[in-house]
């Protein structure tokens, strides 16, 4: 589980969170949407442990993790896998070094059995026999899919998932989500995905947190969402200009 | 009012960048001491930097020797009526000054460059952010093996420019302006010591310790996409370049004060 307690941050003058508690069951796949640059990527990196809150705390599985020292994080961080917004595949790295990366971290399995849990990694999400190629030659569909064979090859208990359906097309985002529930399913994993894409987060959330202005406003199943009385959760669902959210134009 | 405001400013910017990047050397020193890198990026790092650096560092100080002899000669010739002390002064001139502060300034421009906009890519695509999510310290991946090899590379190939150069400048010495062999050598050797050699090559160890950190700082540190990734190779370069002349002339003077060279 896990759970964000009060958590506070600014960069310079720009504050972003201004007291922001969540709760994350084991299992489950929790939503967090909200209008650009609001912080939902900043709020997923701070669970993660690549950015430090001002105040407050935040507990993976009991233990608060905003003040632990770099070994003791790595070891935390080993329970996660990250999908970023741009992939972030290792350009001079082919496909099946960037998968294999972390398993080489570890330092538990044999080269054999290393390259084995590739091909199963990406056998998952439909792309067998492209071990050999870079970053460089795939579209970017199949760069957040082997993004996710990297995310998913140490066998995290939680995923996080970073706009995983921006900059693609909608078949290939519907496929991404595919995954997503596929992954859930399978592996029986925590996922906290980061999205402004509605159908996306109705079609695999049962959990879903809206944040907004430093804040979470609320939060419920995709179904309260979608009859949910709260002006800024209907404006920001419906995707309306007009409502209490005003975005600022020039 | 406003002047003395916008110059206190820069000042403070200007210490806390210092603060950061001394912070980034530190942690780059303590991994290194630690033992804790990676030994096969540190290999091809070490030929990324110095032997694919060989060709330009041989080019440059090559040309260097052969315009110092030529000089050396018409100078002294309308001096004392002869070319004289060519030998001596293109050695001592490559060796303790030429020789590591041009290679520093070529790799300053070649590899401080590549390291800050390699590392500058990575950090505005989330890649150092990715090394973190699968347990690698990008200190410890990426900074340590560059620091490694620069510190390394950078005194080798000045004694590779060392020599180049001195050899230059014999060609044009006895080919050009009709010097005897054993004058040119007996003229380096007669004069130069040892530790003329070492002031050099301290130097150039100073120098590669300025172009890595100032490199991996600017690249870690990089926002902006690609207009960041760019602005902090600039910065890279010319700071380098600067720091590695001013620093020369403290360095110089301390190191004769210990009687180095």
């Amino acid at each position: 589980m896990i759970k964000i307690v009060n958590i506070h941050k600014s960069f310079g003058e720009n504050v972003v969170f201004k007291g922001v508690d969540l709760e994350i069951k084991d299992g489950e796949t929790i939503t967090i949407i909200g209008g650009s640059g609001c912080g939902k990527s900043v709020l997923i990196k701070h669970i993660v442990g690549l950015l430090k809150p001002d105040s407050g705390e935040i507990y993976v599985d009991n233990e608060e993790i905003t003040k632990l020292d770099e070994d003791k994080l790595f070891e935390v961080q080993k329970k996660f896998g990250f999908l970023f917004q741009s992939a972030a595949l290792f350009d001079s790295l082919n496909v099946k070094e960037n998968v294999a990366f972390g398993l080489r971290n570890l330092k538990i399995m044999s080269e054999h059995d290393i390259s084995e849990k590739v091909k199963e990694c990406l056998s998952r999400i439909g792309l067998e026999g492209i071990e050999n190629m870079k970053p460089s030659e795939l579209s970017g569909g199949m760069k957040k899919r082997v993004a996710l064979a990297r995310a998913i090859a140490t066998g995290p208990k939680y995923i996080f998932y970073d706009e995983p359906t921006t900059g693609i097309d909608p078949i290939m985002a519907d496929v991404i989500n595919d995954l997503i529930i596929h992954l859930q399913k399978t592996l029986a994993v925590t996922s906290i995905v980061v999205t402004h894409d509605m159908t996306s987060a109705y079609k695999i959330s049962n959990h879903i947190a809206m944040l907004y202005d430093g804040k979470i406003i609320g939060e419920g199943t995709p179904s309260e969402f979608k009859k949910t009385e709260n002006m800024y959760i209907k404006q920001f669902t419906t995707g309306s200009s007009v409502g209490p959210i005003k975005m600022k134009v020039r | 009012m406003k002047i003395f405001w916008l110059i206190g400013e820069k000042f403070l910017k200007l210490s806390e960048e210092l603060g950061c990047a001394y912070k980034m050397f530190m942690q780059i020193l303590h991994t290194f001491l630690t033992g804790k890198y990676d030994k096969e990026n540190t290999t091809y790092q070490m030929v990324l930097i110095g032997v694919k650096s060989i060709p330009v560092i041989l080019l440059t100080s090559a040309f260097t020797g052969m315009v110092l002899a030529l000089q050396t000669a018409y100078s002294t010739r309308n001096i004392f009526n002869e070319p004289i002390y060519i030998g001596s002064v293109v050695g001592f001139s490559i060796v303790k000054e030429l020789g590591p502060v041009l290679t520093a300034v070529v790799l300053a421009g070649r590899v401080g460059a590549a390291i800050a906009s390699e590392l500058g890519t990575m950090k505005v695509t989330e890649q150092i952010d990715a090394l973190y999510t699968l347990g690698t310290n990008p200190i410890r991946y990426l900074a340590v093996p560059r620091f490694i090899s620069m510190v390394i590379m950078v005194p080798i190939l000045t004694i590779f420019a060392d020599i180049v150069g001195i050899i230059g400048g014999f060609f044009v010495s006895v080919y050009k302006l009709g010097i005897a062999p054993v004058v040119y050598q007996n003229d380096i050797l007669d004069y130069m010591r040892t530790e003329d050699l070492f002031h050099g090559l301290i130097k150039s160890v100073f120098f590669a310790l300025i172009i890595v950190t100032t490199a991996c700082y600017k690249g870690f540190t990089c926002e902006g996409g690609a207009e960041g990734v760019g602005r902090s190779t600039t910065q890279t370069v010319v700071i380098s370049m600067v720091m590695i002349l001013v620093s020369d002339y403290f360095l110089t003077a301390l190191l004769v004060m210990f009687g180095v060279g």
